[in-house]
């Protein structure tokens, strides 16, 4: 894995005031990766939005990581969902006069 | 502007506790928050109703001045403009102050109401929202596109928040689809990766085709003498016109498929979908009487 697509650990536990430990939870579940580089720890920066994402939960809502993992397997659930109904929307065209 | 009845959002009691509306807050936090309800723009704007509601209800001095005034807001801003005035007059002359309340979190002045702002000022922040984001801000922009446009693949050049985007859209991209372009949204915060744009794209069909997905289908005409007899006809299809050799006694609404006259299949270069065509047979009309004779004799010996 190229370095320059990983950000340190230890630098987003100090922008969002985290403590590692809650990186090593999430790693632990499964929910986000952390790689370890010449003794750094990292994780691969396209998963900062679903990382942002579960702090926020964490925070606003009180949800800890076991209810994170829960949270983000329906929301997957509730996107595929979401693409069925837009392929079948596009399907019932067909049978529309007005398109 | 209107006034806010906050009581209402939160659904509680004028009389609730501080446990109760923080209680109601939490209920409706975790059921509208904009990170469970992704594409819902109700669940965004209710969201930030009800953390307006809290800022109010959930803090002591807000709620006891919201309480006193209400209805009569306009009334208090008044007030508390000529309360004002005598605290300036009172201290030293001269220097004005212009109070900010304390900003930052994950909502800015433009999430709260006109209310709110002309009743308690700029925006505020409850200690819970704090995420600063890292990466940066995510982009979201919509494209309106004809069918004959996503045909063949196309540059176009967009222009989001004031930068210029070169973008290639692919041919055969679904109406609703949604494309993300990686890093073109806000730049990062302390070295974070860009946020990305993602855009919608909305597939107007102005043509006398429908789409399946990589199949077209499209109604055509025969006439009854050429749907008894056989022959050939012309047929239109999505990019020219094709041969239709008529089989002999072809029943109404008979289906054709035209192998590869459909829709470019999305991400992969030459490969096409299927054209159907549905057979309708148009019955001659405004029949001479020598027609109408031939019919008739026609009709006898079936």
């Amino acid at each position: 894995m190229e370095k320059q697509n990983l950000i340190e650990v230890k630098k987003l536990c100090v922008h969002y005031k985290i403590e590692y430990s809650f990186f090593e939870e999430l790693d632990h579940k499964g929910l986000i990766q952390i790689e370890t580089l010449q003794k750094n720890q990292y994780i691969h920066q396209d998963v900062v939005g679903d990382l942002e994402r579960m702090i926020r939960i964490y925070r606003e809502l009180n949800v800890n990581v076991e209810g994170i993992d829960v949270v983000f397997n329906l929301l997957q659930k509730e996107l595929r969902m979401r693409e069925e109904i837009k392929a079948l929307k596009n399907k019932l065209r067909l049978y529309t006069h007005d398109f | 502007m209107n006034f806010v009845d906050y009581y209402k959002i939160l659904g509680i009691d004028k009389k609730a506790s501080e446990q109760e509306v923080k209680k109601a807050y939490r209920k409706l936090a975790r059921k509208y928050h904009p990170d469970l309800n992704p594409e819902s723009k109700e669940a965004e704007v209710k969201f930030k109703e009800i953390n307006e509601a809290n800022e109010v209800l959930g803090n002591a001095e807000n709620r006891k001045k919201y309480d006193k005034y209400g209805k009569d807001w306009q009334h208090g801003e008044e007030f508390e403009k000529a309360q004002q005035q005598q605290r300036h007059q009172q201290s030293s002359r001269g220097q004005q102050r212009h109070q900010q309340p304390g900003g930052g979190g994950s909502f800015s002045e433009d999430d709260f109401s006109d209310f709110f702002e002309s009743m308690f000022g700029g925006a505020r922040s409850s200690s819970q929202h704090g995420t600063r984001g890292f990466k940066g801000q995510d982009f979201n922009a919509e494209l309106q596109l004809d069918l004959k446009d996503v045909y063949q693949s196309h540059q176009q050049v967009l222009t989001v928040n004031g930068n210029k985007i070169r973008l290639t859209i692919p041919a055969g991209i679904e109406n609703d689809q949604v494309i993300k372009i990686k890093g073109k949204g806000a730049p990062g915060v302390n070295g974070g990766p860009n946020g990305d744009l993602y855009i919608k794209f909305t597939i107007q069909n102005k043509t006398s085709f429908k789409r399946d997905g990589k199949n077209l289908y499209a109604d055509i005409d025969l006439d009854l003498y050429t749907a008894l007899l056989g022959g050939e006809m012309e047929a239109e299809t999505f990019d020219g016109k094709v041969k239709l050799k008529i089989a002999a006694e072809t029943p109404n609404k008979t289906k054709v498929k035209l192998k590869g006259k459909g829709f470019p299949v999305y991400r992969k270069e030459n490969q096409f979908g299927d054209l159907i065509l549905t057979y309708h047979i148009q019955a001659p009309t405004n029949l001479s009487d020598k027609e109408k004779a031939l019919f008739k004799e026609l009709q006898k010996l079936r």
